[in-house]
């Protein structure tokens, strides 16, 4: 099953083309994580599956449906990105920007319902931030923060959530924290998950397919254990690496080489 | 609220199942918490907010305060329920004849003028997320003053209005758009415009439309010209009915496509990609709000000449006053209108008998909370 299917994608800002002729797939009820050197357009290919940079060529297709054809509202039903560095306005509390994220499923005539306050309490619940509901976003630490983030986009109630690299800015612990949170999700509802992540093992480590991206096109894409070699971390990032395997979950573990010391 | 399990997965759970547990019974409609209460009555349903609704009947009982008083104070002084009667056709001729004829329209216009001032200041500042980004600031009054000049000038009207006024607003409402449409289009770049470089540009537009309204003033006749210059400083003196009914027609054009845009307008506070995500079709959503505070701005300049800061100071007051995230937009209008009243008071009060220019009121206010807004702006790293 496929949740996400681009197929023949051109992609560009104004005359600057990212990716030319860009097939990338997201197989369904499973974490996927897209991996690459910086400017590989692994966040560009991202906005295009969330239809934020619509491709100048080929199409994206939503469970089957061109991405294209949807309404604004439907494709906010179905699907839900949390952006690189979102923004809120100043001062607002975690529960009213929670609450925003059931803006796609109420009207102007209905812009609150119980069973809307209901999925925004469970976001909260499930993100661990149910205390911090009355509190305002300013106050929050960085982890916090990306904890409240993720809540507005699982009160959006979609069957696809896509993160543009949730752990950036982070401290370590954050990092596992957010990740963990964003596997446990996958895991109890079966949500689709795509992230950009930048560190390549822990995306091995969290993700079930790996999609290994460079100069804005795919390299490999498949289960980290089998993807992960020192040839395609040699061939993507152009570092000379030993492959081990983790300790704790049996993913692999990419260790540079390095240069030797004169 | 129910507590789900852990292993209840949200989208499997049919949506405000009755019955589910620890729901609480469907007669309690309202739910509250800290500032807000969610309500919801057959198939309607909204968030109220008690110090919300407080601070807007506050203000607007400010803002009427200021309608009466403005009517009631003058060199001939009438009591407010002499105004009351006048209004109600049972009073005195000669109130009703000044309350009527000479001050009513005055005070109408300054409400109107502030309020549609108040709501475009809110409009811009929230759509662009820049609180410098003000139609006063930015080019679009000066835009608007750039056409009305043109208009006095080319069509010979006075500045108190007379037969051929309308072309005005007309000449004020064009230019403002001119403005808007050059800076939007010098602004926009990556498929977005940032707040940052809006207001650059405006700052730009600005710069360039004041040269262009000193030459025109400048070939101008001198008696045309000083006619002109009363109406760029901004007052409400000699505001008849025509200009209050122009600000009015502007209102009941604008404020409802305004509310019913209520949520893109509170959307594109949180930036234009989680906007997306959400559903809002952001670039139209902006035009439209753009749109609706340039043609309140114009129109509102046109009516009072361009009067400084209140569409700047506005919003931030109204923001600050219901402790909201997001401006608010009917609060805003209100403080924007008791803003202007009381200026208008305070420019016919201070030096009396002689009378000050509504404008140089709001200027000498407005100024300095411009220094604090820039210095404030620097050091948190925002809006400049």
């Amino acid at each position: 099953m496929t949740a996400l299917l681009g197929s023949g994608l051109r992609l560009a800002y104004g005359d600057r083309v990212v990716a030319e002729g860009l097939d990338i797939e997201v197989p369904a009820g499973k974490v996927s994580a897209l991996v690459g050197p910086n400017a590989c357009g692994k966040s560009t290919a991202l906005r295009a599956l969330a239809r934020l940079l619509p491709p100048s060529a080929g199409t994206v297709l939503l469970g089957g449906d061109p991405i294209a054809g949807l309404s604004h509202r439907e494709l906010a039903r179905r699907l839900a990105l949390l952006p690189q560095s979102p923004m809120a306005p100043d001062g607002i509390t975690v529960r009213d920007l929670v609450a925003r994220g059931r803006t796609p499923h109420q009207h102007w005539w209905r812009q609150w319902s119980r069973a809307d306050e209901q999925i925004v309490e469970e976001a909260l619940a499930a993100t661990g931030t149910s205390e911090l509901a009355d509190r305002s976003l300013d106050e929050l630490s960085g982890g916090q923060r990306q904890r409240v983030w993720i809540a507005l986009a699982l009160a959006q109630d979609t069957r696809v959530l896509l993160l543009d690299e949730p752990t950036t800015y982070l401290d370590l612990a954050y990092q596992v924290d957010v990740l963990e949170l964003v596997a446990e999700l996958n895991h109890r509802d079966g949500t689709t998950v795509v992230m950009v992540l930048h560190d390549l093992n822990q995306a091995c480590r969290y993700a079930d397919h790996l999609v290994a991206m460079r100069a804005g096109g795919v390299v490999a894409a498949g289960p980290p254990a089998e993807v992960v070699t020192p040839d395609l971390v040699r061939e993507v990032f152009g570092l000379d690496c030993r492959i081990i395997t983790c300790p704790v979950a049996g993913t692999p573990i990419v260790v540079p080489e390095g240069r030797p010391r004169r | 609220m129910s507590v789900r399990l852990p292993d209840q997965p949200i989208t499997s759970r049919p949506a405000g199942a009755p019955g589910a547990p620890g729901t609480p019974p469907a007669s309690r409609r309202a739910v509250r918490r800290p500032g807000r209460v969610g309500w919801e009555v057959a198939g309607l349903g909204g968030i109220a907010r008690p110090r919300v609704l407080g601070v807007l009947a506050v203000v607007l009982a400010f803002a009427v305060a200021g309608l009466v008083a403005s009517v009631s104070i003058g060199e001939f002084p009438i009591p407010a329920g002499d105004v009351f009667r006048a209004l109600t056709g049972t009073g005195g001729a000669d109130a009703t004849l000044i309350v009527r004829e000479l001050r009513l329209p005055r005070a109408l216009t300054g409400l109107l003028v502030g309020f549609a001032f108040g709501l475009a200041g809110a409009l811009m500042q929230a759509v662009t997320r820049n609180p410098l980004a003000s139609p006063d600031l930015i080019g679009i009054s000066a835009g608007a003053s750039t056409g009305g000049v043109a208009a006095i000038l080319i069509g010979g009207v006075t500045a108190a209005g007379a037969g051929s006024y309308a072309s005005v607003p007309l000449g004020a409402l064009v230019g403002a758009l001119v403005a808007a449409g050059v800076i939007y289009t010098m602004a926009f770049r990556d498929g977005t415009i940032t707040g940052f470089r809006f207001v650059l540009v405006g700052i730009g537009v600005q710069g360039a439309l004041g040269a262009l309204t000193s030459w025109l003033l400048a070939r101008a006749d001198i008696n045309e010209a000083s006619r002109a210059m009363v109406w760029l400083t901004g007052s409400l003196n000699g505001r008849g009915f025509e200009h209050a009914r122009w600000a009015g027609l502007a209102l009941l054009v604008t404020l409802p496509v305004v509310l019913a845009l209520i949520r893109p307008y509170q959307l594109l506070q949180y930036g234009d990609d989680t906007a997306r995500a959400l559903g809002l079709p952001v670039d139209r959503a902006r035009v439209a709000l753009l749109l609706a505070s340039v043609v309140l701005a114009g129109v509102a300049t046109a009516a009072a000449g361009p009067i400084g800061f209140v569409a700047l100071a506005a919003p931030q007051i109204a923001r600050r006053l219901t402790g909201t995230a997001n401006l608010p937009l009917l609060t805003s209008g209100c403080v924007g209108a008791a803003l202007m009243l009381g200026a208008d008071l305070a420019a016919r009060l201070v030096l009396a008998p002689l009378e000050l220019p509504v404008g140089v009121v709001t200027g000498a206010v407005g100024a300095p909370y411009l220094m604090w807004l820039l210095t404030r702006a620097n050091r948190i790293g925002r809006a400049g």
